[in-house]
């Protein structure tokens, strides 16, 4: 497998040398995802660096190779009866562990579990130099250096290209049940919030049309409680709504053109936004899909006034950037980590910000 | 670095905005600052300053910046690896001052305080919500969220609950520039990279932390322990990866050796078994039907593991009772000794037995005790070498054997530091865990926050000079004469 490793770091060194950017494409899954790349860009390809590199289910922690589809290494991890419990969209069946990684999505557990970040103990990952390094570790708690692996995850290979990811697992909830219950978005808004403050097992919350959907997770005893406490009907296909959702399958995400992604503080009030909207994250994560467009502005001013950030998540083809404008400050400090991290500039450029 | 102003010049410019009592300079002021929790290092700062406002913290750091003079934070100064030794030529920057929680927010969940606020006092302040701040080091009554951001500090509860990284939502920072940062947000993820992991263990070497958004967690309903007694090491690390195998994520686990057991039990009087080779303590928590069945699953495999004997906690008392020793292991180690070295590494459980083996060995080897706490549930490893500082060359020895078991932590595939930091104290072995490339990313990281390395100089981040220079050094203390002829 090093020889693959070899040809990369290669590749990204004769990029550097020329200054020829490169597009880092794994499976492609997350095309729609960012800024266009700046420049005429070679793909740089990963994928045949794949495969699960060490899994002891009893140390809760998994090493995969980047290229690894998604699903075979969740289809390995069930066999344990473990998850990843960031529950990272795919977005087709082409998903990798590194593009995942990468864009640092997670699904609907992220409000109860965590976030992929949350679960990423250390990478293996070439530089903008072609240099093969590695940061944290196989184990929960390293404080050694900085933290970079976290650093890298949601970074959109704008600071290297990952190697091999080393994550976090959990076992599999004994238990789950989806509930539903009709009810106003504000009302939705305040209960997910107080439910939140309670032991209750809530694992993930969507609100759409009318109705909340709860997933409780956990031993049966304490499921069976929480039901009885939160009321509301039992479905019985929570795990296909659930997938829909986090898969963006759910027909709410084809209802326009454009999606926006809203990351904003879960006790917000709805957001004054016509047509519709879908919440998940007990609040935190709101999803606005439109026909209408809006400029990217306004979207940029409602949700820093609800504490929070917009992103035009699909649609990108309108004339705006993808992601939510970062104080001079904070941009100057990300400039300069690209700069360390990628001196040409090569990796990505523009993915994420025009200069980073 | 060249300072471009002397002592009393940067006292007079300090005090145009800080009251006199708030810029120490004097010999015996600053005494008190001279160490952390690792108290073999010691170094007297130029100045103490201790701001009371985010302005002042900017204005102290505007001056220092411009007068080329080094910065270090300071939360509580219970670090346990000199990462707030002060500089001889730089200031102390006290944070302890800004102890004011700012805001609590039940609904969201969310607490925003002062870097100064003792870790304890925000699950305090929150009580009265059914809420608390989860991450609960042993150090909670005394240590400040500031040094828990800056340590990326955990608790006993960490497996469960996660450690300070994943239980902050925001930091206000002030740079070197003296400009303030807002990093992450309230909401649950933020534009741009992850700069709030970044920042967290960093150690105060990229910025001045004013400011902390934590999150809250509600209360569990109920928890219980379990305590079991292993008469072998080995059998109590398989019952560890048993219950985790059995798909159970306690809320915490926790092992002491015999050493250890006896010393505490003598303080607190939990009435462990003093027999045993190890105790293991662990804990369920959660709604109360949950936790009954999941303390009577965890019983099971403690029995089915081998446990010599099990108690549950039978009610609240009893299950602090249980605690109170592995939380007094520390105090305990400095009644049975003059002096202890708390080691800090990270293994993959699997190798439990073969560290502790290891670990063992050099104790003879040395002659010197050492007693085992163990973040079991997260390969957290807590040797606490005994010894006596008065005894000439004790120390020093004391330092080879911690080195060495950071050596075995790190084949192990572990590493150096889960969660005191590294400091003054690992600074060395910086340079085994990493190559010249990652170090150099460290590097770059730094400078990008901090480009003249004004912000904590010295610590956490060894020099590639450095790392050479202790490379050579471990050869020649390995008497490897001929080190340039290849080896066989
Ligand atoms: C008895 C005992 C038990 C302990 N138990 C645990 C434990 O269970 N788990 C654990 O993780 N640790 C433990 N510790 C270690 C220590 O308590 C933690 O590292 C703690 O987070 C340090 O907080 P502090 O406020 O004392 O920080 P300090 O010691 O004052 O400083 C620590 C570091 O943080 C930096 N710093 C402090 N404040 C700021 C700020 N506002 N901005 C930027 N940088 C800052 C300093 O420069 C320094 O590098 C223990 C220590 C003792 C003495």
């Amino acid at each position: 497998m090093q020889y693959i490793i070899d040809q990369l770091a290669d590749s990204i060194r004769a990029a550097a040398g020329h200054k020829v950017p490169l597009c880092i494409r794994s499976g492609g899954s997350k095309d729609f995802y960012g800024n266009r790349i700046v420049g005429q860009a070679d793909v740089l390809d990963p994928t045949a660096y794949a495969g699960i590199v060490d899994y002891e289910p009893t140390e809760l922690v998994v090493t995969a190779r980047a290229g690894t589809h998604l699903a075979d290494l969740e289809a390995e991890l069930n066999k344990h009866g473990q998850m990843l419990a960031f529950e990272p969209p795919h977005f087709g069946a082409a998903a990798t562990l590194g593009g995942s990684v990468a864009v640092g999505l997670s699904g609907p557990r992220r409000a109860s579990a965590g976030a992929a970040r949350d679960f990423v103990l250390g990478v293996r990952m070439l530089d903008g130099r072609g240099d093969d390094l590695r940061f944290g570790g196989q184990v929960m708690k390293n404080v050694a250096g900085y933290d970079v692996s976290r650093l890298m995850t949601g970074s959109m290979g704008t600071l290297g290209l990952l190697l091999e990811v080393s994550l976090k697992v959990l076992p599999l909830p004994a238990m789950e049940i989806t509930l539903r219950m009709p009810m106003k978005e504000s009302d939705a808004i305040h209960r997910m919030n107080l439910w939140a403050g309670k032991p209750l097992s809530i694992s993930a919350t969507c609100f759409y049309d009318d109705e909340l959907t709860l997933r409780l997770s956990g031993a049966e005893p304490a499921v069976r409680a929480a039901h009885a406490k939160l009321g509301g009907e039992e479905i019985d296909d929570g795990a296909d709504f659930w997938k829909s959702v986090r898969e963006q399958t759910h027909p709410f995400f084809q209802s326009g053109k454009t999606l926006w992604r809203l990351s904003i503080k879960s006790t917000a009030l709805p957001l004054p936004l016509p047509g519709k909207q879908l919440i998940e994250w007990g609040g935190a994560l709101r999803w606005w899909a439109s026909d209408a467009g809006m400029d990217a502005e306004a979207l940029h001013i409602m949700a820093k006034a609800a504490s929070g950030h917009a992103t035009l998540f699909r649609g990108q083809e309108v004339d705006a950037t993808v992601f939510h404008p970062l104080a001079p400050g904070m941009m100057r400090i990300h400039r300069r980590l690209k700069e360390k991290f990628d001196p040409m500039g090569i990796l990505n450029p523009g993915r994420m910000y025009p200069q980073s | 670095m060249n300072p471009v102003i002397n002592s009393s010049e940067l006292v007079a410019k300090l005090r145009t905005f800080l009251p006199s009592e708030a810029v120490l300079h004097e010999t015996e002021d600053l005494r008190p600052y001279e160490c952390d929790g690792l108290s073999a290092y010691r170094q007297a700062p130029m100045i103490v300053a201790l701001p009371q406002t985010e302005d002042e913290v900017a204005e102290i750091i505007r001056i220092c910046h411009a007068a080329k003079t080094p910065v270090v934070a300071r939360g509580a100064g219970t670090g346990l690896s000199g990462g707030a030794l002060p500089h001889a030529e730089g200031v102390l920057l006290s944070l302890a001052k800004l102890k004011r929680i700012l805001e609590m927010d039940p609904a969201a969940r969310t607490a925003r305080v002062q870097p100064g606020v003792r870790n304890l006092a925000i699950s305090e302040a929150a009580a009265p919500y059914g809420l608390y701040y989860a991450p609960d080091p042993s150090s909670q009554i005394a240590c400040s969220i500031g040094g828990n951001v800056a340590e990326n500090s955990g608790g006993v509860h960490c497996l469960k609950y996660g450690l300070t990284v994943h239980n902050i939502l925001k930091l206000r920072v002030v740079t070197i520039d003296a400009e303030i940062l807002e990093i992450g947000g309230e909401s649950l993820d933020s534009p741009g990279y992850d700069l709030l992991a970044l920042m967290t263990g960093s150690e105060g070497m990229l910025g001045i932390v004013t400011e902390v958004t934590v999150k809250l967690t509600p209360r569990p309903e109920k928890a219980q322990v379990v305590m079991a007694a292993f008469d072998d090491i080995r059998k109590a690390g398989d019952a560890v990866a048993n219950v985790i195998g059995a798909g159970i994520i306690p809320a915490g686990m926790e092992m002491m050796d015999k050493i250890t057991t006896r010393a505490v039990e003598e303080y607190v009087h939990a009435g462990y078994n003093l027999d045993a080779a190890a105790i293991l303590l662990c804990e369920s928590d959660g709604a109360a039907e949950e936790v009954a069945e999941e303390i009577q699953r965890i019983d099971e495999i403690m029995n089915m593991s081998g446990a010599t004997e099990t108690r549950t906690s039978r009610d609240e008392a009893e299950r602090l009772r249980f605690w109170a020793g592995r939380k007094a292991a520390f105090p305990a180690a400095g009644r049975i000794s003059p002096d202890y070295y708390c080691m800090d590494g990270t293994i993959p459980r699997k190798s439990l037995a073969s560290v502790l083996s290891g670990i063992e060995a050099l104790s003879a080897e040395y002659g010197l005790r050492c007693m085992n706490v163990f973040h079991a549930g997260d390969g957290n490893l807590h040797p606490l070498i005994l010894y006596d500082a008065n005894r000439p060359g004790e120390l020093k020895m004391t330092e080879e054997f911690g080195a060495k078991i950071l050596q075995m932590c790190i084949q192990a595939g572990g590493t150096i530091t889960g969660e005191h930091g590294v400091g003054i104290e690992k600074i060395n072995e910086m340079c085994s865990q990493f190559k010249t490339g990652e170090l150099e990313i460290f590097h770059a990281v730094k400078a990008a926050f901090d480009p003249d390395g004004l912000l904590n100089p010295g610590k956490a981040v060894p020099t590639l000079r450095r790392c050479a220079e202790h490379g050579a050094m471990h050869v020649h203390q390995g008497k490897e004469k001929f080190a340039e002829l290849p080896r066989f």
